[in-house]
């Protein structure tokens, strides 16, 4: 029953796409949200260097040494970055556009000389091959299980820990590094720690969807997520579910079309990036919108008031506190003119004098007038 | 729809009426009016988020404002260009460009040279002697990072000097700069003005601004009292503009009816 | 080695074009600190080729050219969005327009695959680029490209370099910046675009950064600058070019980007002046003078204590003023003429005292301190 469920492909290849968007938009939270996103995309390229490095020396397809080795070049492209970076000589994102090309060719060109025609093959670098992930199995107690399944596991399971246990000390590490410090933390520990699990689970994903998909798995959901809540473990926590939602959806489109699935399940992470900024509550483009019309009257009715309120006490009064004055010293054409009148009107702020020219404040309007003016003022 | 206005207040180097400035929605700036006589060296000064640099950027067309208009001796900035003359912060610019300081210079000229042409060998003249001012002379050929703050601040005053503009702006020419830079820059100002141009400057430092000042414009979110420094510069006015902050300030040099307990919001 | 032949002349004149046009492009794109746009550019373009490919069923040229500079754009506009009008910061925003784009242009690929059969499109080549699979239409339109890049950047230089320099003053003089800005960034578009062939989308951004790199380390004029990046692009895609036409079937992307990130690493180590070599060894000159400096003015201060010029300072006080071993600078300063040793008293340590010229080199840096000060 189970080795029926572990051998399915349906079952095998959406559960791989799942832990991969687990494990990666675990620490893609904390990636996006300290402006290191880049660094991914960095790591997740330059892990081929490591992964064809171990290869070429062991001879093994299957090596715990990947994993070291990878960890070790993605450490070594955060630090190469990082010295360019402080050396003056170049700014921060030319510093990883000079680092991981460079790392990514020498691997590129060390599979076409040394490793042709094996194991690992340049488009599979891009693109992974999750479609048959759920060939490769071990043997658990007599169960054949994919290997690709106990690893991410492993992984999604290790980040897993990893954030929870320094939750507290990565969240302060990532919105005040020197508090942080100040207080005993070690933020750059932390955050080569974090980096070095990022390099372990890209090379760990490597084989499923590749470099260039990782990099979506990464930076994308967690994205998506910090634009539907301001809290962290929600940002984590949707960010996780929208990496499994994808996965899902995902497999399915992409079976229906017959493409890529790694491919599609990085789309769908975009899909729901988009919806996000969209539609999201708070940060969404809608919500913005409808705040900032909102803002705009708003505005408007307060540069009135505040206006009326200037001249009333002032010889020229009557000049100014007047329609005309609106075209022609706010310079707002006829329809804003009368539109922001009429909202003054409806909220009680104004009122027109007989021959509809002269403006005048009411008291609720000199109120809202002073508490812009003198806002120091308030309470 | 707006009238056209013909030569607006001509005599006046900077009209502002009713101008309200939003960024981002949010207004920094609340139905400024301002009136600058020609031939002055005006401060603008006001605490940290009075809108300072705003003010000057609306003027400049840099961003747009909400309501209100601007005149530059009674034309609109588009119509005025070639009459003015800007300085921004120091800060905005990355100094690890490569290019020498004569260069940056002659930047200052690239309005008058218009589309397409290039700066030639009046170009280069009018550029070094207005580094001679500055007395930047000797560092023509020196790569722009190897300045000092104050050096590169001085080199930005030149390329406004090219501008031969009538009406200067100026973001803080005087943060962070050395005592020779300010005593560059202070002369170099007053020289201006003897030359019946307007300068109008962002200021930080209330200690000197009555020294160096003889008009003011106090703002802090809306203009707080303009006028010349005589009768604009008193503790009611500060107090105003500075709201508590004014707990900060050496009370002692500024004349008439010193604040007694400072306010604290 | 290798037959010279038509093939590699085409490939070698494209990587050539490509070097000069993405030298050029990338001084600018480097100077405003806007680097890895090209990266998102290549990587995005790969919906456009595979568009391309499907409206015209054909693997012309101009179709595929356009196609990827539409989706570039798109992509380029995408990430503008997120950071302008989304709390995203610009890295998170470029990184997921990048790898959604790229993930949307293999979904197509693998769709165009699974309809013609086998990659028989040949698309695949757009991932690490291909060079064999130029034909002298390709040469053209790079030609092409690369020349109406380098006029543009020719005609509008004055106004490029304002721009890049300082955009509000050259808003303030009345130069239109966003549509300058926007056709700065389109031609860059067309310098990644027209590479794709050979370097491929993945690795694009070097080819843009590092000879631009490169050249800053050299040149503190930005006219040199981007002569000298023209010039190691240029280097790069040829010398790329010949190394993977001498056999062993090695893709000549990587090779032209090991290429270009040897000539950016070289320069970052040895250039003249920001050379970090070059600097490091002038810091240890100024760090070794400093030091000197510091044993100079110890002995002048026990001079001075002592009314006499030539006061003979035991090397154990100045060990204990100077805390620390003087001994190699008491050296150097006496290989300069500044101090020479005597013998004062036996059983004591050697004894220094300061020569005239030590003296008045003593005077001279504390009167340039106390001018600094």
């Amino acid at each position: 029953m189970l080795e029926a469920l572990l051998t399915n492909p349906s079952v095998v290849v959406p559960l791989v796409g799942a832990l991969v968007g687990v494990a990666s938009s675990l620490v893609g939270t904390f990636l996006v949200l300290r402006g290191s996103s880049l660094l991914a995309d960095a790591i997740s390229h330059s892990v081929l260097l490591g992964i064809v490095l171990v290869y070429l020396v062991t001879g093994d397809q299957y090596s715990p040494f990947f994993i070291a080795g990878a960890a070790a070049v993605g450490l070594l492209t955060v630090f190469l970055t990082e010295l360019l970076t402080r050396s003056g000589r170049v700014k921060a994102d030319a510093a990883i556009g000079l680092v991981y090309p460079f790392l990514f060719a020498i691997a590129v060109v060390l599979i076409n000389v040394f490793a042709r025609n094996v194991h690992i093959d340049t488009d599979a670098v891009l693109l992974g091959e999750i479609g048959f992930s759920w060939l490769d199995t071990v043997s658990v107690g007599g169960v054949e299980v994919p290997n690709a399944l106990m690893t991410l596991g492993a992984v999604t399971l290790l980040n897993a820990l990893f954030v929870g246990l320094f939750y507290k000390e990565l969240k302060l590490a990532t919105f005040d590094p020197g508090l942080a410090a100040a207080l005993g933390f070690s933020p750059v520990l932390l955050y080569y720690l974090l980096l070095g699990l990022t390099s372990v689970t890209a090379v760990t994903a490597f084989d499923a969807v590749g470099a260039v998909l990782l990099v979506a798995f990464i930076i994308v959901p967690p994205s998506a997520a910090y634009l539907l809540t301001d809290t962290l473990w929600k940002t984590l926590a949707l960010g996780v579910g929208i990496a499994v939602a994808s996965s899902l959806l995902g497999y399915l489109a992409a079976i229906w079309l017959n493409v890529s699935i790694g491919g599609t399940m990085a789309v769908c992470t975009g899909v729901f990036l988009v919806a996000a900024f969209l539609f999201g509550p708070r940060y969404g483009l809608v919500a913005q919108r409808a705040q900032r019309r909102r803002q705009q009257g708003e505005n408007a009715a307060r540069t009135l008031v505040v206006h009326l309120y200037n001249h009333e006490s002032k010889e020229e009064a009557g000049r100014e506190n007047s329609v005309s004055a609106l075209r022609q010293h706010l310079r707002w054409d006829d329809a804003k003119v009368s539109q922001v009148t009429a909202v003054g009107r409806e909220q009680g702020l104004i009122t027109l004098g007989p021959k509809r020219e002269r403006l005048f404040l009411t008291d609720a309007g000199r109120r809202l007038a002073r508490e812009v003016w003198e806002p120091w003022r308030r309470e | 729809m707006p009238q056209p206005t013909p030569r607006h207040e001509p005599n006046l180097a900077l009209h502002i009426e009713d101008l309200t400035v939003a960024y981002n929605d949010k207004p920094v700036l609340w139905d400024i009016d301002i009136n600058v006589p020609p031939g002055v060296l005006a401060a603008i000064i006001g605490p940290n988020g009075a809108g300072k640099s705003t003010l000057i950027k609306a003027v400049l067309g840099l961003l747009k404002p909400s309501a209100g208009h601007i005149y530059l001796h009674g034309e609109p900035y588009a119509k005025q260009r070639r009459r003015v003359g800007y300085v921004p912060q120091r800060s905005s610019v990355d100094w690890d460009f490569p290019t020498t300081a004569l260069d940056v210079v002659t930047m200052g000229l690239y309005g008058q040279l218009g589309w397409l042409r290039r700066p030639g060998r009046a170009a280069r003249t009018k550029a070094l002697s207005a580094l001679e001012q500055v007395g930047m002379a000797d560092y023509a050929e020196r790569q722009i990072s190897q300045l000092s703050g104050g050096q590169q601040q001085r080199v930005f005053l030149a390329r406004a000097l090219v501008q031969d503009a009538q009406v200067y702006f100026m973001d803080e020419p005087m943060a962070g700069v050395d005592a020779t830079t300010e005593r560059v820059i202070i002369g170099l100002l007053k020289k201006l003005r003897e030359q019946g141009k307007t300068v109008i400057v962002v200021h930080h430092d209330l200690q000197t601004v009555a020294t160096y000042f003889d008009f003011l414009l106090l703002l802090n979110v809306r203009l707080i009292a303009q006028g010349k420094t005589s009768e604009v510069y008193t503790a009611e006015n500060l107090r105003a503009a500075y709201g508590g902050q004014i707990a900060l300030l050496q009370t002692a040099q500024i004349p008439q009816t010193p604040p007694t307990v400072a306010e604290t919001v | 080695m290798f037959e010279f032949d038509f093939t590699l002349r085409n490939v070698m004149l494209g990587a050539a074009l490509l070097g000069v046009s993405s030298g050029v492009l990338g001084s600018f794109a480097l100077l405003r600190q806007q680097s890895l746009l090209g990266d998102a550019l290549a990587h995005a373009a790969l919906p456009g080729v595979c568009l391309g490919f499907l409206l015209t069923g054909s693997r012309e040229p101009l179709p595929i050219f356009v196609g990827a500079l539409l989706s570039g754009a798109l992509a380029a506009g995408f990430t503008m969005l997120l950071t302008s009008r989304s709390r995203l910061k610009t890295d998170a925003a470029l990184g997921a327009s990048l790898s959604i784009f790229f993930a949307f242009g293999l979904v197509l690929l693998t769709f165009i695959q699974s309809r013609s059969g086998s990659g028989q499109a040949g698309l695949e080549a757009f991932l690490f680029g291909q060079a064999a699979a130029i034909v002298p239409s390709d040469v053209r339109l790079m030609a092409v490209v690369a020349v109406a890049a380098l006029l543009t950047v020719a005609l509008l230089w004055k106004e490029f370099k304002l721009l890049t320099f300082d955009p509000q003053f050259a808003a303030s003089l009345g130069f239109p910046r966003l549509p300058l800005e926007l056709l700065l960034t389109s031609i860059l578009a067309f310098a990644i675009v027209i590479g794709l062939q050979l370097v491929g989308v993945v690795l694009m951004a070097a080819i843009i950064i590092a000879p631009a790199a490169a050249a800053r380390q050299w040149s503190d004029s930005l006219g040199q600058m981007v002569g000298l990046a023209a010039l190691f692009g240029a280097l790069a895609g040829v010398s790329g070019a010949l190394l993977s036409a001498s056999g062993r079937g090695l893709a000549t992307g990587p090779l032209i980007i090991i290429a270009a990130s040897l000539i950016a690493l070289a320069s970052l180590l040895f250039a003249p002046e920001r050379g970090l070599i070059a600097s490091a060894y002038r810091a240890r000159g100024a760090r070794r003078e400093l030091e000197q400096q510091r044993v100079l003015l110890d002995m002048y201060g026990l001079a001075q204590q002592h009314s006499d010029p030539s006061y003979p300072s035991e090397s154990g006080m100045l060990r204990a003023l100077y805390g620390g071993s003087p001994e190699a600078q008491l050296r150097r300063l006496e290989a300069a003429g500044l101090a020479e040793h005597t013998t004062h008293v036996p059983g004591e340590g050697t004894h220094y005292r300061l020569t005239e010229a030590g003296w008045a080199r003593a005077e001279a840096a504390l009167n340039s301190l106390g001018h600094h000060a």
